[in-house]
């Protein structure tokens, strides 16, 4: 027995993080400890590492009761952990990380740091370039600094903070290779994870928390994915989501060699090429930071591309022109390139006209905008897509930052998409909140109520509204940035049910995500981008996750991809 | 001996002033705090040397002690106005910017009532030699090259090996860059701060009085040390953060400073008192030239310290 924990309970305010907690850690084990985002699996460990106290309980090590009040004293007892957020000096090397805050006997050599790292390293099967700046490695690289740090400090008790949530399959594979190393080692390994099937994979038992409380430890040969859910939830869901094939499946947008560079001169996206269809929700894999985030503003709006061409097929016809204030000169221009026409389907034309004329024209809605044509979206802002009429929506990543304004309530928040319809320069607020309120009520937000400052809820809710406004807009192309992320499993099938039916009813879907398991199973198509170009475009009925795992790290396109 | 010999000299010996400044705010710049109180404190530091050299300029004393006494008198004082700027900003996190602006008047002000209640011919004229050891009394510029340039030598050498070769140094450096990761490993963050803010004042202070007492050594040499303590937060930037490279900036500050009165004894260049302040201006056009040379390189390691000017909160719930 390593390391027990007996009572452990600790407090955040009125919220009760951990509820008596009891754990055993065994020596040359791996151990799991899985539960919902939010049920205390980081706060229990952050407690044995030193980060927080426990209000009440004991820790024993090796049978004997020890205080943990810092990481130096958790280092002490031989316990090291490896967070969710790296915790490394970027400017520093590997070496220099690794031996950060170790006291050692004799004088400060830089090479005896090297030459230990390099012998730990070997040990073990990592590969690391003890010289190398954290600043020019990748997620992965950094991780494997995290890890030695700890190993370095001699610890014998691994606490690793959802190791897996940002590394690429084949990165998890080696992730878990040195793990199992670690444990013939005699080392005891504690992993925090929500991923079901990591927990079979890797772990020899599995402790399950549940809204604080420990529910269950258990060996994992026994267990099985639906057994684990229904400990971890509570309650049985299904975890199938349910993909319908692509009914007539039109092209809805479509990219084409768009090139974009940063600030600072680095093309972030190159020469990305695909088809958006309507009616199939269309997957984007990648490492984090491949330019997902780039490629969607784009689309959106927000950044302006250097190349290439985005063209939006918008399926409506005999739409009223609506976006008349905008510019009297781009509607002469429009109306001269015949882009309206009356009910008779004849064309219209304001040869002549004065702007007055014109207006009353427009605004008695015998205008109609022919919008079956295509629509290149290439550096148009927001509001000048909106004014086209075309119903974009956008869930992106940064959901406080970007998609909500965190100290309005739920009602304000929906007015960032209409505040402009008010009449005569004063708000509509009426229209907004029932949407609010029907938000609340169809997709079960827990909230007092719409005036609810959006802070103030959770993750899930959060997202909830979010993805509730976008749906909302009625949007032929709907656009989700990891929508998932920070979620809890039923948030997060809620979510994904949500992006089906927008599928089913004809939208085109972009969903960029992370877990390729979900990608897999929800989406139609997959394309994978790395470094800002497109890897391949696979079916995700037949793709495996190894395929997409290799496309995600190859750095240039193979020809033979399968097209779906 | 040469006027060109004479005129480097002369430079390196102003340049040391600079090299104290610089090398005193590099410690504290790398700590992740940007102390503007830095021509405050050497403002203090000049005073609280002449006043313990007031004491004690005219006694029995070994010339020994009593510049050690001085160095020690610019140091407690330097040091004071170091400890209300780390407690305000490291256990208060008070806006640094602020507190060190105020703590620049303050000194400033406070130094100007101390050094005109002292007498001249005692903290000056009495141990101006002292401080010139080994070259007091020579008639040439090399009397200019006393204890305190060597010393501010060996502290830039010194602080650079610290800096940069030391497990003191990766932590120091460590802090200033990321402090949540320097306290995860168990560095002592207060500490480092406090020390490295305590310490570079103090170095600080140390220029005030070699400017006072050795280089320029006159009677109205406290007015424009304010002005040197600006200059020298500026060849932080020149000297890439770097307390080495302060010797070399310093000499290039001090150089294009001593330009303008230089020149006009060069007999074959034609000067007008109107182009002099031009040349003065040269330090500071050097400076915005550095500045946009290390930004357009981008360099990783030229960049200030990644937390400077932030201050540091543990993460609580």
């Amino acid at each position: 027995m390593a390391l027990q924990m007996r009572g452990i309970t600790k407090r955040f305010g009125s919220v009760l993080a951990n509820d008596h907690v009891d754990l055993d850690v065994y020596q040359g084990e791996i151990l799991a400890i899985l539960g919902e985002n939010g049920c205390g699996k980081t706060t229990l460990m952050n407690m044995i590492a030193g980060i927080y106290f426990p209000d009440e309980g004991q820790i024993l090590i090796d049978g004997r009761e020890v205080v943990i009040r810092s990481p130096k004293d958790a280092f002490e007892h031989k316990i090291g952990m490896i967070h969710q957020h790296f915790k490394l000096v970027d400017l520093f090397t590997a070496a220099e990380n690794i031996v950060l805050g170790v006291e050692e006997e004799g004088r400060y050599n830089p090479k005896n740091v090297v030459s230990r790292v390099r012998e730990i390293a070997e040990r073990y099967g990592f590969q690391l370039d003890p010289g190398k700046k954290i600043y020019d490695m990748s997620v992965s690289e950094k991780q494997t600094v995290e890890i030695i740090k700890v190993l370095y400090r001699g610890a014998d008790i691994l606490i690793l903070d959802e190791p897996t949530a940002v590394l690429t399959p084949q990165e998890i594979t080696r992730l878990f290779a040195v793990l199992r190393r670690m444990k013939e080692d005699g080392k005891s390994i504690i992993i925090i994870t929500h991923k079901l099937n990591e927990v079979l994979e890797v772990s020899d038992r599995v402790a399950i928390l549940r809204k604080g409380q420990h529910i269950a430890t258990v060996n994992t040969a026994e267990m099985d994915e639906s057994k684990l859910t229904y400990m971890m939830v509570g309650r049985r869901i299904s975890l199938n989501i349910d993909r319908k094939e692509p009914a007539d499946a039109v092209p809805r947008l479509v990219v084409q060699g768009l090139n974009l560079s940063s600030g600072e001169g680095i093309r972030v996206l190159k020469d990305i090429t695909f088809t958006a269809n309507g009616g199939e929700i269309l997957g984007i894999a990648g490492i984090a930071g491949s330019g997902q985030r780039e490629l969607l503003e784009s689309i959106a709006g927000l950044q302006p591309v250097e190349s290439g061409s985005i063209v939006f097929y918008n399926p409506k016809k005999d739409k009223p022109v609506t976006f008349f204030h905008k510019s009297m000169k781009k509607v002469r221009e429009l109306a001269a390139e015949g882009a309206f026409h009356d009910r008779e389907g004849k064309p219209v034309s304001f040869q002549g006209q004065s702007t007055a004329q014109i207006r009353k024209r427009v605004e008695s809605g015998e205008v109609l905008f022919n919008e079956d044509e295509m629509m290149n979206l290439r550096n148009r802002t927001p509001l000048e897509i909106r004014q086209l009429g075309i119903h974009l929506s956008f869930v992106p990543e940064d959901r406080l930052g970007m998609g909500l304004v965190g100290n309005m309530d739920i009602t304000d928040n929906m007015m960032l998409r209409s505040y402009r319809k008010g009449p005569h320069g004063f708000l509509d607020r009426k229209g907004p909140r029932a949407q609010a309120e029907q938000i609340i009520r169809e997709l079960e937000v827990s909230t007092p109520g719409p005036s609810t400052t959006v802070r103030k809820l959770s993750g899930g809710n959060v997202q909830k509204v979010l993805v509730g406004r976008e749906i909302a807009y009625a949007p032929k192309v709907l656009m989700a940035a990891y929508p998932v992320r920070g979620l809890d499993i039923g948030s997060s099938y809620t979510i994904y049910h949500l992006l089906n039916r927008q599928k089913e009813a004809g939208v085109a879907v972009i969903f960029v995500g992370e877990d390729l398991d979900v990608l897999l199973a929800l989406c139609d198509r997959i394309m994978v981008i790395n470094g800002g170009a497109v890897t391949g475009i696979v079916d995700a009925r037949s793709a495996t996750k190894e395929e997409i795992g290799l496309l995600m790290t190859r750095t240039e396109r193979r020809e033979e991809v399968r097209e779906a | 001996m040469n006027i060109w010999l004479n005129f480097l000299i002369d430079s390196l010996a102003f340049g040391a002033v600079f090299i104290y400044g610089s090398t005193g705010e590099i410690l504290t710049e790398k700590a992740g705090h940007l102390n503007l109180g830095i021509p405050g404190i050497m403002c203090m530091g000049g005073a609280g040397g002449c006043l313990v050299l007031n004491a004690i300029g005219k006694s029995a004393l070994p010339p020994f002690v009593i510049v050690t006494l001085g160095i020690l008198g610019a140091l407690a004082f330097a040091m004071l106005c170091g400890g209300i700027y780390a407690f305000l900003t490291v256990t208060l996190r008070a806006n640094q910017n602020v507190t060190g602006l105020t703590l620049t008047t303050f000194g400033v002000g406070l130094s100007k009532v101390i050094m005109t209640k002292l007498d001249t011919v005692v903290y000056l004229v009495s141990t101006r030699d002292y401080f010139r050891w080994p070259f007091a009394g020579r008639k040439d510029s090399l009397q200019l090259l006393g204890v305190l340039f060597f010393l501010a030598i060996a502290v830039a050498l010194i602080s650079s090996w610290v800096l940069f070769r030391t497990k003191t140094g990766l932590h120091l450096r460590a802090v200033g860059e990321n402090p949540g990761t320097a306290d995860a490993v168990g560095i002592n963050v207060t500490r480092y701060k406090y020390l490295a803010t305590l310490i570079g004042s103090g170095i600080a202070g140390l220029g005030g009085l070699y400017y006072i007492i050795d280089y320029m050594a006159s009677q109205e040499a406290y007015l424009s040390v304010e002005a040197w303590g600006w200059l020298s937060i500026a060849l932080v930037i020149f000297a890439l953060w770097r307390p080495h490279m302060t010797i070399i900036g310093s000499t290039v500050f001090g150089i294009l400073f001593s330009l303008g009165s230089f020149i006009t004894n060069v007999s074959w260049i034609k000067v007008t008192m109107a182009t002099i302040p031009l040349l003065k201006m040269l330090p500071y056009v050097v400076t915005i030239l550095v500045l946009i040379i290390s930004s357009i390189r981008n360099k990783r390691e030229n960049q200030p310290p990644a937390s400077l000017g932030l201050s540091y909160f543990r993460e609580e719930r």
